[in-house]
């Protein structure tokens, strides 16, 4: 099936060219942080975690989209997502990729990092991280691939393809799960010693990872004609509203914690978050933009009436993205290290080399998932039948 | 590669001029130069204890003490001097409301409002920084000593982030070019490693105290835990003491007489 992926329209082309110059670009810059080191980052001595583990944190969660698919599918034989699933596994497999990329761009001696598998140390989280990471990778390729070669060949896909399905499914658990461990359970840190951290970032996982593989169906459904079909693109609507609610309740869970204990440790990054601290006020704009996109994406997407109008979801869903990615790609990070130790505030924001790596990484990712959704989708066409570029978008149906 | 070779240049001129030389002016003023290179009889006086600990009488310290010892404990280790917020630190000097936090003093006694409190890697009886550390490059010694293994250590930085005290540091960019008085008796770092305090272990092993403890004369007391008639057992009885954020149950082996 990899041939696929060698031909294709100048649009095709276009794009994993445009990508591919992008992450050179970005290239260019891993390469003078090989030199130089970190210190062409923004990074400090306090905030000693930045952008590279945000977005690392983020994407973990952008991997879990495939998991809100393959467990109705699996779990409850939910048949409108088959055309779906395959494109939440691909997506699956560019993220992890991503995750991977920014964990390695961040580590102050790359050649080194196989030490943690030479030293395999389980009291570290860091440790379990990378199994759970690794294997995810492993199951979505496996899996996406076999049971994309069972359709093109017309079979079932074989059984073992099934039960790892099933496995991979709990195993999407397990990698945000020990993601969110990996920061949970650090006692100097306020903002991200709590409980509910593992939940809020299944939540967020649920909500962002669906809404950016919606948006992307989307997008692909008039580019050429793909179409999952509209129960499967409504009921994942569903499933994202959902999802977001029980994000933004357990963020409000954690603001009432926080104010009603009267805990200052506790209160102090949400302060600096939200009203700035110390006279730091840099994350406040983006702190109440992600709560008006939050509220907002909130009210488009609930009302049904609403939801179900394309271009409205489309709006509810990049707000909902937007809103997400600066809670957990940004604040979550920089809030877990602000105020520092000694409760002082050292400013943290990343540099133009930092997120020029950092789009390196995610144009790396851009093309991991053109090639994989091209494979998948003239599959798709060839076996039912159809012209890629010719079959005009699908009228909307209500 | 040019530093690495003035640093060999260097060390070889002290092997040629013999090691006994009392200080060698050039090389700046290491410390370690006053002495001769460990020998194995060196390293059979080498102080043991069950679990070592510091006591700090914190009111003899003054801003000029701490940056006497700071100076002491920076040279010995060849610590670079990095201005700013990538800056490494094993020893140095914070006010009451920065060492400790969790405190929250309020209407202090004017005296410890404006202290200054020398600040080290508290060599915690349950170190976060040991359990995070995913390559056990962090790793604590039976005597309680947590040390770090700078070639095992990827830099992933997890350490710094379960520390509750700041002690670690991070060498963003080469360190070697802000080292000013280079002490050949100690490695230098690499980029890309954490480092932090280590409580002088290269020099208890040949039975000699931390540096830090020789220059505060008297006002840190250094000694094993372990051992009631130890000298920092006897000082802690007759003095309160507090540790640094009891609350991270880190257990901290550093105690503050305030
Ligand atoms: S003070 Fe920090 S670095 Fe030192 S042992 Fe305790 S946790 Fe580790
Ligand atoms: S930075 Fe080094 S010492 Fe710290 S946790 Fe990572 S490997 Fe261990």
């Amino acid at each position: 099936m990899l041939e696929k992926a060698l031909k294709g329209s100048p649009r095709y082309w276009g794009t994993l060219i445009g990508l591919g110059l992008l992450m050179l670009l970005g290239m260019g810059f891993w390469l003078y942080q090989l030199v130089h080191g970190l210190v062409i980052t923004g990074m400090s001595r306090d905030v000693s975690w930045g952008f590279y583990i945000a977005q690392f944190t983020y994407l973990v969660g952008v991997a879990a989209s495939a998991v809100m698919l393959v467990l109705p599918y699996y779990f409850h034989h939910y048949k409108q997502f088959a055309k779906m699933i395959i494109l939440g596994e691909f997506l699956a497999i560019a993220a992890v990729s991503m995750c991977m990329g920014f964990i390695v761009v961040d580590l102050g001696q790359p050649q080194r990092m196989l030490n943690v598998m030479i030293n395999a140390t389980p009291h570290s989280m860091l440790f379990w991280d990378m199994c759970v990471l690794m294997g995810y990778l492993f199951l979505n390729i496996l899996v996406g691939w076999t049971s994309l070669q069972a359709f093109k060949n017309d079979m079932a896909p074989p059984h073992w393809c099934k039960v790892l399905a099933i496995v991979s499914v709990i195993w999407a658990f397990s990698i945000h799960t020990v993601t969110a461990f990996l920061i949970a359970g650090l006692p100097g840190r306020h903002y991200f010693l709590t409980a509910v951290m593992a939940a809020r970032f299944l939540a967020s996982a649920f909500c962002a990872g669906p809404a950016i593989l919606l948006l992307l169906t989307l997008l692909v459904r008039k580019l050429t004609g793909f179409d999952p079909g509209d129960k499967a693109l409504k009921r994942l609507a569903v499933i994202i509203t959902y999802a977001m609610c029980v994000n933004v309740f357990l963020y409000l869970c954690e603001l009432f914690t926080a104010f009603y204990s009267n805990m200052p440790g506790h209160i102090a990054p949400i302060r600096f978050l939200f009203s700035g601290l110390d006279g730091h006020y840099e994350l406040v704009p983006f702190m109440w933009t992600a709560v008006v996109l939050g509220l907002g994406c909130l009210v488009i997407l609930i009302p049904t009436s609403i939801r179900e109008k394309t271009p409205a979801l489309v709006l509810g869903l990049i707000m909902l993205v937007i809103s997400t990615w600066i809670d957990k790609g940004l604040a979550l990070m920089i809030g877990g290290f602000t105020p520092n130790p000694f409760e002082t505030v050292t400013s943290y924001l990343p540099t133009v080399p930092e997120l020029m790596v950092s789009v390196m990484i995610f144009a790396l990712g851009g093309i991991i998932l053109t090639v994989l959704w091209k494979i998948a989708i003239e599959v798709r066409v060839e076996v039912e039948g159809g012209n890629l570029s010719m079959v005009p978008p699908p009228a909307e149906s209500e | 590669m040019k530093s690495n070779r003035r640093e060999f240049l260097k060390l070889a001129a002290v092997s040629a001029m013999g090691v006994g030389a009392a200080r060698l002016g050039f090389l700046g003023d290491a410390p370690a130069f006053a002495g001769p290179l460990p020998t194995a009889a060196d390293f059979e006086k080498g102080f043991k204890a069950k679990h070592w600990g510091m006591a700090v009488f914190s009111a003899k310290f003054t801003p000029e003490l701490i940056e006497k010892c700071r100076t002491a404990c920076h040279t010995e280790h060849n610590v670079p001097d990095i201005p700013g917020k990538k800056q490494i630190k094993w020893f140095w000097g914070a006010s009451y409301h920065e060492a400790f936090p969790t405190e929250q003093g309020q209407f202090l006694s004017e005296d410890v409002e404006h202290r200054e409190f020398p600040l080290l890697c508290n060599h915690c009886e349950q170190p976060m920084c040991v359990r995070v550390c995913p390559t056990q490059a962090t790793f604590q010694r039976p005597d309680g000593i947590v040390m770090m293994d700078f070639h095992r250590c990827i830099g992933c930085r997890y350490c710094m982030a379960g520390c509750p005290f700041g002690a670690r540091s991070f060498n963003f960019q080469d360190p070697r070019p802000f080292i000013h008085n280079f002490n050949p008796h100690y490695p230098t770092r690499m980029r890309g490693v954490v480092e932090k305090c280590d409580f002088c272990a290269e020099r208890l092993a040949i039975g000699k105290l931390p540096v830090c403890v020789e220059a505060a004369g008297g006002a840190l007391v250094f000694g094993d835990l372990g051992d009631e008639n130890s000298d920092i057992r006897k000082v802690l009885r007759e003095h309160f003491a507090i540790r640094r954020k009891p609350d991270a149950g880190t257990s901290p082996s550093v105690y503050y007489i305030l």
